[in-house]
């Protein structure tokens, strides 16, 4: 009786916890299989244990290459889409003018359209106008389908900054470019920086609009894609795993300041 | 991400009173604006405006294509890859309905029943994200491989059995059959799931727990009543997130799958890159934009959030 | 109306502000002395925040001009304006800590040493010790001394505060109000307070202008506008006013009697603000702290020569220094009467008959044709809600 009390009372935690499992899984699998020395040229059987690969990440010919491309995308993706991002949601947030509704609208659909569709029209356009597919056509459709998820970012910030704030500045002697360089910048920051992670997340895990309009070029996603039909090597694994600790130990380690600040203001 | 489809935040202050902007500093918006939006008109809309005056061109590679209005293009294409489009809808569809279901206790838990550990379980959902999703997705072959261990169980627990009489497995195999497809995708998409879900959750004054249990709902009474409508913002854009990218996936079912798993991504891709009949690919990605905007218009309507971006 | 020529005045001549078809401000003129405390007051979307933003500069008058002294600053940019401001929610930059928040328009003017400034206007409002804080660590009180304090740094001509102290619970509210007095007069910096409180601004200000629709209704001191009201509004927002109605019978030397029901009232014509032909409507107001209140029986015993009411006790409550009653009278329905607590008449029960009276000259005169219930809270209500649907 107390053990079904307690079964109802956690329900809810028991469900959760699962899915949290479900969640993580494939990353334990992936971390453990780093350890591995498969047989044959495919990584999905347990063999023995050997840390090899860790011991030479690099070791596949191109794996470090793509990684490098791909690290060079977001990062220019990012630069870009932020730029204009951060730009468009300013015009959104605090200005009028006509076309409001055609510019939400077009703001709106990239994020409501499946990759595959823009991949392929992208992919149209390209061939019409004779375009070397390579970098820089990555490059453009990254920042193109980053754009819209800086601007959702950056908005519910500025529009949740309040206009008092910049109305003070100016009533202070802060002229237009001071008010924005000191305190309208400094309090969207946030915003900016969330729409920032995201848009690097979006573009270096890009696989499908990379795929139709990269030509030869070789990113990291389209690396494993490659690897997948050809044969897995360990170094994907060890190169999954590194990214997996190194981000959430970057995470912890801003969790653990923040909430020292915190504690010390208190 | 999970501001698709947000309510206006409570209490916002009464929008500022907009200065009448004197002279030249009319055309800031404009000026603002300009390049993001050149640049979505160029390489976003011009795109569709090429795709569709490919779908109906006709012509080979080689003697290159014309516009001829070939509207039956779209014919042929439906007729032909019908049932790849009703697996995409279907597959995308379960693994939604999966996400809402496995997703929904786990936002719940973060954001009432998690306490100081609250952002240690964000952190692990948010987490997988940093691995790419491909080597993740490679991970469900070892996962899900014929003789391994959670093939084993379901065998043993005869859930193989029902899975089989189903018609979303095959004998002893899960790998290479729709439940894998389901399951990868499913996987892949459940954090676009719980993100929003927990955002909508967590504004949740849990002050109206203890009203609504004062005003005699129990618990079960108070979910239904209080919280889960409480919640729909986020439920409809999870949804969203989840629905839209997933039919038009076609890494799970070409990585998990098998011919028999096809997706109208797959179609596509195959079509573009492989066969390279532009006008069939553009006219498949048509319809699949179509379906979907009309889909994600209806759905929107019915539950009551037009307050999109 | 006041002095008219200083070096340091604040003028509006004819400023008005329209928002496509609602008038938030009629066109106006204001002259502000220096070195006055100045108090604008009004219930919400009155239109005083909106001309104390349009001398900040925050807001572009769609007419008229805003002259500081000798200076025409209409055209003037905010950040280009000799005049600071204290916000309604003070916004203080949270990314600042209160040093830096103070020290912020001396910076942007390009003042290089700060330090004993920012050091003398932190003492000045009793925060030395807090200025390493960010203001998110600080108290309501805090914030806004803080507030005050980021605005006087910079010698303004003019110092505006747009609802300061409304965040504020009544205790705090209360210090803050003697402390600003104190500032101000410590400063000299003409001042220019815009509340919805009324005691506040009878409290603070020396000149206080009643708004009301986007108008001045009217202007004065404290003591002045309370004692002679001009309109319903004014006679009902600051403070009580009972208003009877009553017709014009004869005139007696400099005096007016009037007849309400079966009641004469006798009220001095040099306080009426209307017309006053015989037979012509007026509204007849009396503060409720003018009157006395007697037992039925004891009529006898009033001396004659007064404004005499006869009523029942509809209600009585107990506050304290006085009890306030609600007598049911026939020429007014709910007549207030606040009476000190000296002797208390133990037979003041609800249901009691009483002679309400008082000295003729402590009665008002105003225009009938007003509503009288203008001003009042009710009233006050469906007017905001009216602008905001506007």
């Amino acid at each position: 009786m107390t053990f079904v009390n307690w079964l109802r009372r956690h329900l809810v935690v028991i469900a959760g916890l699962l899915t949290l499992g479900y969640l993580l899984l494939p990353n334990v699998v992936v971390t453990v299989f780093s350890f591995n020395k498969p047989k044959g040229r495919f990584n999905y059987e347990w063999q023995r244990f050997s840390a090899d690969a860790w011991k030479d990440p690099c070791g596949v010919s191109d794996l470090c290459g793509s990684l490098s491309v791909s690290l060079q995308i977001a990062f220019w993706a990012t630069l870009g889409a932020t730029v204009l991002g951060t730009m468009i949601a300013f015009a959104l947030v605090r200005y009028r003018f006509r076309a409001r509704g055609a510019v939400n609208s077009l703001i709106f659909l990239p994020m409501a359209m499946p990759e595959v569709v823009m991949a392929a029209s992208l992919l149209t356009l390209f061939l019409n106008l004779g375009a070397q597919l390579g970098f820089w056509t990555v490059l453009i459709a990254h920042i193109m389908f980053c754009l819209s998820f800086v601007v959702v970012a950056v908005k519910a910030r500025v529009m949740s900054m309040d206009p008092s704030l910049e109305q003070a500045a100016q009533d202070l002697y802060a002229g237009p470019a001071q008010t924005f360089l000191r305190v309208t910048l400094p309090l969207a920051a946030p915003g900016i920086a969330a729409g920032a992670l995201l848009a690097f997340a979006l573009s270096f895990d890009d696989f499908i609009i990379t795929n139709f309009n990269a030509g030869s070029l070789v990113t990291f996603p389209m690396f494993v894609w490659g690897s997948a039909q050809r044969g897995t090597p360990v170094q994907i694994n060890v190169i999954g795993t590194a990214m997996f600790v190194v981000a959430v130990l970057f995470v912890l380690a801003g969790m653990l300041i923040g909430n020292r600040r915190k504690r010390q203001k208190a | 991400m999970s501001t698709l489809t947000e309510a206006p935040p409570p209490l916002a202050p009464p929008a500022p009173e907009q200065k009448p902007p004197r002279g030249r500093g009319r055309l800031v918006p404009y000026w603002l604006l300009l390049p993001g939006i050149l640049w979505l008109l160029v390489f976003f809309l011009m795109p569709m405006v090429y795709q569709a005056s490919t779908s109906v061109q006709t012509g080979s590679l080689e003697e290159g294509y014309k516009v001829t209005w070939h509207f039956a293009t779209y014919w042929d294409a439906l007729a032909e890859y019908w049932p790849q489009f009703l697996r995409s809808v279907l597959y995308a569809g379960t693994a939604t309905v999966l996400c809402l279901l496995l997703g929904y206790p786990l936002a719940y838990l973060i954001a009432f029943r998690a306490g100081r550990w609250r952002n240690v379980v964000l952190i692990l959902v948010i987490a997988p994200f940093f691995t790419s999703f491909l080597i993740r997705t490679l991970a469900w072959k070892t996962i899900l491989s014929d003789g391994g261990p959670v093939v084993g169980a379901l065998n043993t627990l005869h859930v193989l059995d029902v899975t089989n009489w189903l018609g979303i497995t095959a004998g002893d195999r899960v790998l290479a059959t729709p439940l894998a497809v389901v399951c990868g995708l499913t996987y892949n998409f459940l954090p676009f799931m719980i993100l929003p879900l927990y955002t909508s959750l967590e504004r949740i004054d849990p002050r109206l727990h203890e009203a609504a249990g004062d005003l005699y709902a129990r618990p079960s009474t108070t979910f239904r009543k209080v919280t889960f409508p409480l919640s729909m913002p986020g439920v409809v854009s999870g949804t969203l997130l989840t629905f839209i990218p997933a039919s038009g996936d076609y890494v799970n079912a070409e990585l998990l799958g098998s011919t028999d798993t096809r997706m109208v991504g797959n179609v596509i891709q195959t079509q573009f890159l492989r066969v390279l009949d532009y006008p069939t690919a553009a006219a498949l990605s048509f319809i699949l934009m179509a379906a979907i905007l009309i889909m994600v218009t209806l759905y929107i309507r019915r539950s009551g959030t037009e307050d999109l971006v | 109306m006041m002095t008219t020529e200083a070096g340091g005045d604040v003028r509006l001549s004819g400023i008005s502000k329209t928002y496509g078809s609602f008038t938030a401000v009629h066109p106006l003129d204001l002259t502000v002395p220096q070195g006055s405390f100045f108090a604008l007051l009004g219930a919400s979307g009155c239109g005083k925040t909106t001309t104390l933003r349009m001398i900040a500069g925050l807001e572009e008058p769609s007419s008229g001009t805003v002259r500081l002294g000798e200076q025409d600053v209409t055209a003037l940019p905010p950040y280009k304006r000799p005049v600071n401001t204290v916000f309604q929610s003070y916004a203080l930059f949270p990314h600042l800590d209160i040093y830096e928040n103070v020290a912020f328009g001396l910076r942007r003017r390009g003042i290089k040493s700060v330090k004993k400034q920012v050091g003398e206007m932190l003492e000045l409002v009793q925060l030395g010790e807090q200025a390493r804080k960010k203001p998110h660590q600080l108290s309501g009180g805090q914030q806004q001394r803080v507030a005050v304090a980021r605005a006087l740094i910079n010698h303004p001509k003019v110092l505006l505060l747009d609802e300061p102290l409304g965040a504020l619970d009544l205790k705090l509210r209360r210090q803050m109000q003697l402390e600003l007095k104190r500032i101000q007069t410590e400063v000299g910096i003409t001042f220019i307070h815009v509340t919805h409180d009324q005691e506040e601004a009878m409290t603070m200000a020396d000149t206080v202008a009643v708004m009301n629709a986007g108008r001045v209704e009217q202007l004065g001191s404290p003591a002045d506008l309370y004692e002679n009201p001009r309109s319903t509004f004014v006679a009902n927002f600051l403070g009580t006013s009972n208003l009877i109605e009553a017709e014009v019978d004869t005139r007696k030397g400099d005096d007016i009697v009037v007849k309400a029901g079966d009641c004469k009232l006798t009220l001095p014509e040099s306080r009426c603000s209307a017309p006053t032909t015989t037979g012509g409507e007026l509204l007849v107001g009396v503060r409720p702290e003018k009157i006395s209140l007697a037992h039925a029986d004891d009529a006898g015993g009033i001396p004659p020569g007064r404004n005499r009411i006869t009523g029942k006790i509809a209600d009585s409550s107990f506050i304290g220094v006085s009890t306030q009653y609600v007598i049911d009278s026939p020429v007014c329905p709910e007549f207030e009467v606040y009476v000190q607590n000296i002797d208390r008449d133990t037979r003041l029960v609800p249901g009691t008959e009483v002679v309400l009276h008082w000295n003729p000259a402590h009665s008002f005169g105003l225009d009938a044709s007003q509503s009288p219930l203008a001003g009042t809270t009710g009233a006050a209500d469906t007017q905001a809600v009216g602008e905001e649907a506007a």
